[in-house]
């Protein structure tokens, strides 16, 4: 029996397993190392209007159990992304996520009515919450109106499912999420990067060329739990969740938090193979707690007496 | 293709102030295509350091399946490797390195600054192979961690440096090959920034081969962290997949 295929609007996936935005590129560099098709879906690099050559270097920087970046958003821009990547991806059984980044509305609302015609692009990410550019990205994160609004001009011109991107730098995610909600959302992804530094012990001075990245990796995980568990009992969408995930049990919490699938954005990096090790190590583990799909787990966490575990 | 195994650790040794040479063995090697490539080492098993870290490959033997690697101990990451013995988890051949079978003429420079000398000793051994004369000139911080000078001579003349004046001549590298007047047909160079810009700009009339560094994350071109700026419409170019060795007058030197 199929313990891992879950159905999502827009998705029909194979498993909940995924590689994040921004870690996994558009999958060429990775498909060296494993066939793409065992993935349930894969979510591209952002892709905007026009090319972006990101930020100046350094753009990493290592951290405790995690790492910043402020990549910036560097991709090859639409045309190209759809005529190159999106068309070298469709020789794999794949849906893809679709990450969608601008600087205006109009930006958005144009790569989102163009990019979702896509053949193999099955639902879009509203990116509302890169911390790395100065303009957009995050701005329209934090302000639960313009996200609203945002998601809403999105939804009216695209072709597929909206999931909207949230980010963690707020005081009240929550609230994002009922915005995006009302806004016409079908389902969130949650986490992206938290803001952060690291200084050089030097000369005092940022490690990194921008001043500041978005933290990611294993030491963001008990936050993107927490923000999974409190926003999944708020709003019936469904969650894709990300934030450290670097083993199958990482994904069982999130699950039992709430999520209905999970990203793997970092750990990528650490292993290439980890998307394909957790979707092979997943069944045992159901096998072990006992449970026929992995759905029977999601929610598991929440109050007694709210559980209502028959979502999506 | 690239490869993640774990190697078997065969040898790891303090070879001068605070540097050490690690001998690695394992199928990987076969992999190994041109001199000057690294690998992308994941130094424990824990959470941290979280990243792999990028070290060049300094020599290989297909026939053992080893390979060696130099590096010195300086911050997190490279202090845990110091206490590895039994096998790592690594994972290469990756970029493209020095290429030595395209190239013109009799006598090509190397020049290497501290943990840039190690990719240039396989890439002179290559260079000497195919019947050029090879000469080093080799930029340390000072006496303590100047290491394989005899290993270098075998091949060819070799000039040291240290910044202090501990050890050979003082300076750079850069003002050994002014004060000895050395002239090649290619230059093959390897180390901190600046010193490769000096150098660039030094041997401007032949052709040269730069071997650049970059923080990386995934270190197959996936995530964009390690651009370095390049002349030409593209602006950036991934050191890791790209290069990390680049041709004379692509790199834009900040
Ligand atoms: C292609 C390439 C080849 C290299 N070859 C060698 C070699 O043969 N021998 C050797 O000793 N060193 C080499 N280096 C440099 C080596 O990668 C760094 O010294 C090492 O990553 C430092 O790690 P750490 O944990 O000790 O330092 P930390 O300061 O704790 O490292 C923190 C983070 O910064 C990164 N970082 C720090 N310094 C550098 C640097 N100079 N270059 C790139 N990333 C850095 C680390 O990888 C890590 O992600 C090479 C670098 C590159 C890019
Ligand atoms: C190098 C890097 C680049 C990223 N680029 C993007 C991006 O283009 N769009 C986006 O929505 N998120 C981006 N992210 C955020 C990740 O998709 C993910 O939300 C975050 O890293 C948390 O997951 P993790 O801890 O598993 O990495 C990036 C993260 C990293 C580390
Ligand atoms: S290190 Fe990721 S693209 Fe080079």
């Amino acid at each position: 029996m199929d313990k891992l295929n879950i159905s999502l609007p827009g998705l029909e996936l194979k498993n909940p397993i995924m590689p994040a935005s921004g870690c996994f590129g558009f999958g060429r560099e990775y498909s060296q190392f494993y066939d793409l098709s065992i993935l349930g879906s894969i979510m591209i690099k952002a892709t905007t209007a026009e090319q972006r050559l990101g930020n100046p270097v350094p753009r990493v920087a290592e951290t405790s159990s995690g790492m910043l970046n402020a990549i910036g958003l560097q991709n090859p821009g639409l045309e190209k992304v759809l005529s190159t990547e999106l068309s070298w991806l469709e020789q794999f059984d794949l849906p893809v996520i679709a990450n969608v980044a601008g600087s205006m509305m109009e930006d958005y609302v144009l790569v989102a009515e163009k990019i979702s015609k896509a053949k193999n692009v099955n639902a879009l990410e509203l990116n509302i919450s890169c911390p790395n550019v100065k303009e957009g990205g995050i701005a329209f994160g934090t302000d639960p109106l313009t996200a609203k609004e945002l998601t809403a001009k999105v939804k009216a011109v695209s072709e597929v499912p909206v999931y909207v991107k949230l980010s963690p730098n707020v005081s009240n995610i929550s609230e994002m999420a009922l915005a995006v909600e009302e806004g016409g959302a079908d389902g969130l992804t949650m986490i992206n990067t938290l803001v952060g530094m690291r200084l050089d012990h030097k000369t005092g001075k940022p490690v990194i060329a921008n001043g500041t990245g978005g933290l990611s990796g294993p030491a963001i995980k008990p936050v993107a739990l927490r923000m999974v568990y409190e926003v999944s009992q708020v709003t019936d969408l469904p969650i894709i969740a990300m934030g450290g995930i670097s083993s199958a049990w990482d994904v069982i919490d999130f699950i039992s938090a709430g999520a209905s699938a999970a990203a793997v954005g970092t750990a990528n990096f650490v292993n290439p193979f980890i998307c394909k090790e957790i979707i092979e190590e997943l069944p045992a583990i159901l096998d072990e707690l006992g449970v026929d799909h992995i759905h029977d787990l999601k929610g598991r966490s929440w109050n007694v007496g709210k559980v209502a575990n028959t979502r999506a | 293709m690239i490869k993640v195994e774990k190697m078997k650790i065969l040898q790891q040794k303090e070879i001068a102030g605070n540097i050490f040479e690690l001998k690695l063995q394992g199928p990987l090697v076969n992999e190994i295509s041109m001199p000057g490539q690294f690998v992308h080492i994941k130094v424990n098993t824990a959470n941290d350091p979280l990243l792999r870290r990028p070290i060049s490959i300094s020599s290989y033997d297909k026939k053992q399946q080893s390979m060696t690697l130099i590096y010195r101990a300086s911050g997190l990451g490279t202090r845990e490797l110091t206490n590895q013995a039994d096998e790592l988890d690594v994972m290469g051949p990756l970029g493209s390195g020095f290429p030595v079978e395209t190239v013109q003429g009799q006598t090509a420079v190397l020049i290497g600054g501290g943990i840039g000398v190690p990719p240039l000793y396989e890439c002179s051994k290559q260079l000497k192979a195919r019947g050029m004369n090879v000469v080093h000139v080799l930029g340390f911080e000072s006496k303590e961690t100047v290491f394989y000078e005899s290993e270098f001579k075998e091949l060819g003349p070799v000039y040291i440096t240290t910044a202090d004046g501990s050890y050979g001549t003082k300076g750079f590298v850069t003002d050994a090959v002014t004060a000895f007047n050395i002239n090649a047909d290619v230059f093959y160079a390897c180390g901190p920034v600046p010193m490769l810009g000096a150098v660039e700009k030094q041997f401007d009339g032949i052709p040269g081969y730069i071997s650049m560094e970059q923080r990386m994350g995934c270190g197959i071109g996936a995530c964009l962290a390690c651009v370095c700026s390049v002349n030409g419409p593209e602006l950036y170019k991934k050191v890791c997949t790209d290069g990390p060795v680049f041709r004379k007058g692509e790199l834009v030197y900040g």
